[in-house]
């Protein structure tokens, strides 16, 4: 199956129907490698123990962002190229990525609690991180709230070009305002400061969290095409009614 | 930094990724279980994805033309 064929509802149902239990399977095994890595961690010479929560924190974080990127490319998709997948993407992206910022911020917080002695701090970093999650309950509610779906697309997707905006803010903020978050320390010229024992199994959970984010993105995009099947099966029903 | 000094919030940061990650299964699972049980139930009702409904033509009345 082409690339290009996935973009007919009926053929991604059937690739989605036999990627899932492969991805599921490869994100538990990811989960169990990485766990496990992370677990056997040593501690941070300066954070000690709590350092393990990195290992959720920062995956969590990229994902959250990398999921409106992926609303984004999915918004030009709707608005530009009218893509019949690219607004099922986008709807399906959205809880997914709100509940990666949520826990990104919930474990930040538990992390800056005995590193900050605050769980809460109004820096630049965690109210860009904070104004992503209210963007994403913005996005949801607007698909609740107009009920045709092509209309409700075209909002949305440009709220999300709007919204993408604040994920460079996210990125630099760090560099462009003095921040009580502690700057870039993976992906940065002269390569990351994390020393090898501790960076290793970040990026294995990394991938362990991408794969989980891909399942649970395909998984949720079946079921809106599934969800707009139910809703043309009920206007034929209605019209032949009438 | 002993290990039991902040242990408290490292459980508590894996228990909430445990819960909003089991949240999002479940949430998934239980939206596609959902789905295939309303177009089963619209597909037992006769309303399928590529039947047109079929319309009853209005009766011609009497004098009228075809």
């Amino acid at each position: 199956m082409a690339v290009a064929d996935l973009a007919n509802p009926s053929r991604f149902l059937t690739f989605a129907n036999r990627a899932l239990p492969w991805l599921g399977a490869a994100t538990v095994v990811a989960f169990a490698f990485g766990l496990s890595q992370a677990m056997g961690a040593p501690d941070d010479y300066q954070q000690g123990a709590t350092v393990k929560i990195m290992f959720l924190h920062v995956p969590a974080a990229w994902l959250g962002m990398l999921a409106w990127a992926l609303m984004t490319v999915a918004s030009l998709g709707t608005l530009v190229w009218r893509h019949p997948l690219a607004d099922v993407a986008a709807k399906a992206a959205a809880p997914i990525g709100a509940a990666f910022t949520l826990l990104c911020l919930v474990t930040g917080s538990l992390w800056g609690r005995p590193e900050w002695g605050t769980y809460w701090v109004w820096d630049a970093r965690l109210t860009s991180e904070l104004v992503l999650f209210l963007l994403y309950l913005g996005i949801i509610a607007l698909w609740r709230t107009v009920e045709d779906p092509s209309r409700a697309a075209r909002a949305a997707a440009i709220l999300t070009l709007v919204g993408a905006i604040d994920l460079p803010i996210i990125k630099f903020s760090v560099d462009w305002w003095n921040t009580l978050h502690q700057g870039s320390s993976v992906f940065r010229l002269g390569g990351s400061t994390i020393y090898p024992t501790i960076l290793i199994p970040l990026l294995l959970m990394a991938v362990a969290f991408t794969l989980l984010f891909v399942t649970l993105q395909i998984a949720a995009m079946r079921n809106e095409i599934l969800r707009r099947r139910v809703r043309t099966l009920r206007l034929l029903q209605a019209s032949a009614v009438s | 930094m002993a290990v039991t000094e902040h242990f408290g919030f490292i459980i508590a940061a894996y228990a909430a990724a445990f819960a909003v990650v089991a949240l999002l299964i479940a949430w998934v699972a239980l939206d596609y279980r959902v789905q295939r049980r309303h177009i089963a139930e619209l597909e037992m009702r006769g309303i399928t994805r590529r039947s047109a409904p079929v319309r009853a033509e209005p009766a011609l009345r009497t004098g009228e033309q075809a």
